[in-house]
């Protein structure tokens, strides 16, 4: 196995192209136990943690912009990001230990495609763009596009992640992403919601976007959620139709994690529990 | 394929090393460099008793790359305390009976350190958070979680 | 040696242990961190399969991998003589041992050894290891308890016909091993009874979780002397182990004990060694393996999971009458659960005039279960505690009075046969209940549980040697590898006999030539049992350093007393401390150095009652522990710290058991959650602070009263935990784990009962 740390994006998508079956290394918090247990083999990996632009987050005149290698950690130190994007930066602050935090990535996150990735279901909410170069240039989709299945993602060959842009928070707007393990930490969500809310001067909700982790092969966006929550002022009601809605959407599997059952009945009280806490934090805000 | 030459700091010395891409930071630690503090108990990063500060972010020393090294500043277990007094996260450790077996040790009290570094009065909540990535199977913890409250306080010069 | 009241100095302090330093600076050499000069590195090939027939292993193109030095398998290890050797709790099967270490004609398990091999580098001996080929015969497996008793169930093995049926079943089957304990008349005394409740009970595998993966370093000379460097929980155990496996003498093969990465009892046998020996030997290098975690999980002992049956009658006012017991452990894929002490000591904190308890030990297709800390106690505790928590509802009695009124006392006679000399039981219950913990309010959802636990402890063999230094300090020489702190207590005892402080003693773990044989550190008996070799040591040290100041005051030595760590003369003023004594001893008779080896009997029982709150959410079936309380006779406290530290670990490890740990299998058979991130530990965030009460009272046998701590506290937190969760739900569980989606179906279908 080769390594190689490209200095530029063109570099990097550059010898992606070049190396057949080169894997891209950002925290590698997945790839190096994947090398480990011989279940990923590649003939080089790109560490793309040398690319400045894939480093940073900027907050711009349209929002923020995530770089895709930007690590947990850095994103919940961000007190700008962490103010605008709290439930984006829970999910974030969700993955893994502290330890892991220090090196996992929001790209890595999201690429690897687990259907349980915890920020998935929060950029969802939170109308997440990720930007793509590859050998023909760059292009931008929504995020819930860049997952097909687990494990497998939208990105053609050579392509890579480069950032997130989040959209410019409005007043009386907030998120908040909340998960299910059996543990306090160091799991796998069992399940995961993400609310993102904005409200009317009164108090009544204007906006709502819910996306729904671990209970598909991919993470979901609630279609039903707007219907069910505009309007309202996020009363008992209102939750108990979202909690079913939730569990509705969902297409959850059996697994050693939890049962078919089980998920479905807890992502429905996870964006029941969610909106209410993104509701909260809409009235708070500015 | 050559093996790739690695120049880093370990624990503020310059270090130069060889290895193979898919080796780790933890593989090159202990078997290239006989720095055998950190240890290994998973090899996942679900343990966390090869922690080290990189750069000044706590991490596992499996779940990152040797050849990742270049030009980065590590710190492990050895790099903690003085030849003629231990780090205070040390001290507490064995004042308050902190390890049984003490495997787990060098990993928790480089995440500690990492704590106290950032935050030099944590709650225990914060700690255990903190802390949720080291797992010791021996003390139930609570000893730990008090060494913990012990060092911080030592640190900002009020004896508990 | 006899217990007798004495001002205490040392014992019962807390000086830094004399090996902390050493470990929170990562200086303490634990068995991976060794290597020597040439050294390769071993791996092992495992099964696939959980059952299956091994028709051929063509190991040609793994040897012919350049790089690759030794290649062995089953064919390589001839299988020893049949016997049984004793580790601490356990006794292994040297017969089965050889076929657990290299599969020969069947393999029993996912992860079951067929080939090991030796190579230059790591990364060889694992591509290597890709090049064996091993062709199996797929045969039908069976894991579940209830499923491996059936008479059409896949038979492990053709040899195995139930041991303790009269007349011997004509019939092979999974039962092992059929074990009863009775006394009196059981249904006499259940007709006799106001209440009778009857419940069952499943659970599944739980590993030790040791941190430190099993590692080693062999080297086997030309000239067939060889030495193993490695941790375990006793260099003696693996020394006999791997001599009788490769047919050495005993003095051919030294052992070298490395700091040992926790035990738990899954540190009381060989899985890598002699295949390492084996490998040095074959290549003429040393050779050095080390596993993964998921080699750890899917090839070394868990503890049994089973299926418990559980029937105990009462009166009105509250005495048990009767109890009736069925327990059927996993053994896993050779004979030996630990369902003996399970039948044994699941009743034992109780005085019950009629008892029947059964055990059948059962094999399937797991790793061979080994000991996990206090084997089989806490299976059998979880089935019998609850019961009495429902019988204590039903009799409107407060759970911890109607362990009282039942609890065996002094004198009473225990269900395993002697009868018991001084107990704690009555002191840990009162001191619960006046605890405020008992008395504190609770919300909604919150519960409270209850349930206490026993554990025998052991004593066994041990020796210790204590050599005085010219300058008055002290070398204590020993043979138990320390894994929570008995290097402190031990030189503690040495301390508080020569009345000097307990840094003045230097004690040291040392190697298989250098002191006699020591049983493992197991059975809680490390601070007893080698405790007594070290105050008996330390009293021949005393007794020669009298001598030798007799000799040099010209008088007779029952003039010499002993204290605060010098020669006293008893008819004068005149004194000599150590320093003056050992200075002169090359011209009074040579160097002095004390000894003992012993083989302690009289190991004090544990008993503990333990306090725990939970709250449950509803909606989502997760579990929280709020509060928890550990009450447990130690008989002395040696190094409270130390005690305090086994009480709040064994209370962890049985909150684990009891919320998410377990063995999860696929359809095939195979371990679906090999790593620590599906087999779930508690970490810091999921536990409170774990109080810990420590009660003392001493045992007879043991001169400053010790009773073993380390194993009695995992036993009640599995029954605590399902008591907490009815208090705070008003639901039953009874199988194990309590994870979030099993208490939530058990919430769902009580809500759907009701209606």
């Amino acid at each position: 196995m080769q390594y190689q740390s490209p200095a530029s994006i063109e570099e990097a998508v550059a010898a992606l192209a070049s190396i057949g079956g080169a894997r891209v290394l950002a925290g590698g918090t997945d790839l190096l136990v994947q090398l480990r247990s011989g279940t990923a083999s590649p003939a080089a990996v790109i560490d793309v943690k040398n690319i400045a632009a894939l480093r940073a987050i900027t907050e711009t005149a349209d929002g923020f912009r995530i770089g895709a290698a930007v690590c947990g950690a850095e994103i919940t130190d961000h007190a700008a990001l962490v103010a605008a994007w709290p439930g984006v930066a829970e999910a974030a602050g969700l993955i893994g230990s502290t330890q892991v935090q220090g090196r996992a990535s929001l790209g890595g996150n999201v690429c690897n495609a687990s259907p349980a990735a915890d920020t998935t279901p929060a950029l969802i909410a939170a109308r997440a763009v990720a930007e793509i170069v590859g050998p023909n240039g760059r292009r931008s989709i929504p995020v819930e596009q860049i997952a097909t299945g687990p494990g497998k993602t939208s990105l053609a060959e050579g392509e890579i992640v480069v950032s997130f842009l989040l959209p410019r928070r409005p007043a009386r707007s907030a998120d908040a992403y909340l998960r299910l393990i059996p543990r306090t930490e160091m799991d796998i969500a069992v399940a995961g919601a993400g609310v993102n809310l904005t409200l009317d001067a009164d108090g009544t909700i204007a906006d709502a976007r819910v996306g729904i982790g671990a209970v598909a092969p991919t993470a979901l966006v609630l279609d039903a959620a707007p219907g069910i929550l505009v309007g309202t002022k996020c009363d008992e009601a209102t939750l108990a139709k979202l909690a079913e809605a939730a569990g509705a959407a969902a297409r959850p599997i059996d697994d050693k994690r939890g049962t078919v059952d089980y998920r479905r009945k807890v992502v429905g009280v996870l964006a029941k529990r969610a909106a209410l806490i993104a509701y909260e934090r809409a009235k708070g805000a500015r | 394929m050559a093996k790739s030459h690695v120049s880093t700091t370990v624990n503020g010395d310059p270090v130069e090393f060889l290895c193979d891409a898919p080796e780790t930071m933890l593989d090159v630690l202990r078997n290239t460099l006989g720095l055998t503090g950190t240890k290994e108990g998973c090899g996942t990063g679900d343990c966390g008793a090869c922690s080290i500060i990189v750069d000044g972010r706590l991490v596992c020393g499996c779940l990152m790359l040797a050849v990742e090294a270049t030009g980065k500043s590590i710190t492990t277990i050895e790099g903690i305390g003085a030849p003629d007094r231990l780090h205070p996260v040390q001290q507490a450790f064995l004042e308050d009976a902190a390890l049984q077996c003490g495997f787990c040790t060098p990993g928790f009290i480089v995440a500690a350190k990492a704590l106290l570094d950032r935050n030099p009065d944590p709650s225990e909540t914060e700690i255990r958070y903190w802390l949720a990535g080291n797992l010791c199977r021996c003390t139930g913890y609570d000893k730990i979680v008090r060494a913990v409250q012990h060092a911080a306080a030592e640190m900002k010069g009020q004896p508990a | 040696m006899t217990y007798e009241p004495k001002n205490l100095r040392v014992v019962g302090t807390r000086p830094i242990r004399h090996d902390g330093a050493d470990k929170v600076t990562g200086r303490a050499n634990y068995a991976s961190d060794f290597t020597l000069p040439g050294m390769l590195w071993g791996r092992v090939l495992r099964s696939p399969h959980a059952h299956a027939k091994v028709i051929s292993i063509n190991t040609d193109k793994a040897i012919a991998l350049p790089g690759v030095k030794a290649v062995i398998t089953g064919a390589d290890l001839v299988l020893p003589d049949a016997g049984i050797t004793q580790a601490g709790e356990s006794a292994i099967n040297t017969q089965h041992l050889a076929k657990n270490l290299l599969a020969r004609d069947k393999v029993f398990y996912d992860g079951h050894p067929v080939a090991a091999v030796a190579a230059i580098s790591d990364a060889i001996a694992q591509q290597a290891l890709g090049l064996i080929e091993v062709e199996y015969e797929v045969l039908p497996h069976v894991i579940d308890v209830d499923d491996a008793v059936k008479d059409d169930a896949p038979l492990l093995h053709d040899d195995i016909f139930t041991e303790g049926v009269e007349p011997r079943p004509e019939k092979p089957s999974n039962i092992a091993k059929r074990i009863v304990v009775a006394k009196g008349d059981v249904a006499k005394g259940f007709a006799e009874a106001d209440f009778v409740i009857e419940r069952t009970y499943t659970s599944k595998p739980v590993h030790q979780g040791y941190i430190e993966p099993q590692g080693v370093v062999a080297n086997y000379a030309e000239d067939g002397q060889a030495m193993v460097w490695c941790s375990s929980q006793g260099q003696f155990l693996i020394r006999d182990l791997c001599a009788n496996m490769l047919g050495l003498e005993t003095s051919s093969l030294k052992v070298i004990p490395a700091e040992i990465g926790g035990g738990f009892g899954g540190k009381t046998t060989v899985y890598l060694e002699p295949l390492a020996l084996m490998l040095s030997k074959a290549s003429g290098r040393p050779v050095k393996m080390a596993m993964t975690r998921g080699e750890v999980l899917r090839a070394t002992g868990p503890t049994s999971g089973g299926s418990y049956t559980t029937k105990i009658g009462a009166m009105k006012d509250g005495t048990i009458v009767a109890a009736e017991v069925v327990l059927k452990f996993q053994a896993g894929a050779f004979p030996g659960s630990p369902v003996g002490a399970a039948v044994m000591f699941c009743s034992a904190p109780y005085d019950i005039p009629n008892l029947s308890i059964t055990g059948y030990d059962v094999v399937v297709n797991l790793p061979k279960i080994h000991a996990y800390r206090a084997p089989g106690a806490p299976n059998g505790a979880f089935a019998f505690e609850t019961v009495l928590d429902e019988l204590a509802r039903e009799l409107k009695m407060d759970p911890i009075d109607f362990r009282a009124k039942n609890s065996a006392v002094e004198g009473s006679k225990s269900p395993y046969g002697p009868t018991h000399g001084p107990l704690g039981g009555i002191e840990c219950l009162s001191s619960a209940k006046n605890h405020p913990h008992y008395k504190a309010n609770l919300g909604p959802n919150q519960g409270r549980g209850v349930a206490s636990g026993f554990w025998i402890n052991i004593g066994g063999q041990s020796a210790a040697t204590v050599v005085v230094n010219r300058d008055g300090t002290i070398a204590l020489v020993e043979g138990c590898p320390d894994i929570g702190g008995t290097r402190a207590s031990l030189a503690m005892m040495c301390a508080e006999v020569l009345g000097i402080a307990a840094e003045k003693v230097r004690p040291s773990i040392v190697d298989t030539t250098a002191i006699a044989f020591n049983d493992v550190t197991g059975g809680s008996r490390v601070t007893f049992a080698t405790g007594i070799a070290v105050v008996q040591a330390t009293e021949d040290a005393v007794r020669q350093m009298r001598e030798r100041a007799a000799k040099m005051w010209d008088i007779d030595v029952e003039q010499v007393g002993w204290r605060d760590g010098a020669a006293q003369e008893l008819n004068g003023n005149r004194s000599l401390t150590i320093a003056q004594i050992a200075q002169k001893a090359a011209k009074t008779g040579g160097q002095i150095m004390g000894h003992a080896s012993i083989n302690a009997s009289g190991a004090g029982p544990s008993l503990t009652t333990h306090l725990c709150d939970v709250e449950v959410d509803r909606e989502t079936g997760k579990v929280t522990i709020l509060r928890y309380t550990t009450f447990q006779d130690a008989g002395k406290a040696v190094h409270p710290s130390y005690v305090e530290g086994q009480m709040q670990g064994g209370a962890a490890q049985g909150i684990g058991w009891a919320l998410n740990e377990e063995y999860i299998h696929d359809a095939q058979g195979r371990l679906e959650n090999p790593g620590f991130l599906d087999y779930r530990m508690p970490v810091a965030s999921d536990l409170p602070m774990i109080d810990a009460v420590i009660i003392e009272v001493p045992n007879p046998n043991h001169p400053f009263g010790v009773r073993g701590v380390g194993e009695a506290p995992i036993v009640p937190p599995l029954a605590a935990i399902a008591n907490a969760i009815y208090d705070a739900t008003g639901v039953r569980m009874r199988d194990l784990p309590f994870s979030p989606p099993k208490v939530l179906a058990a919430l769902e279908a009580a809500e759907k009962a009701k209606g």
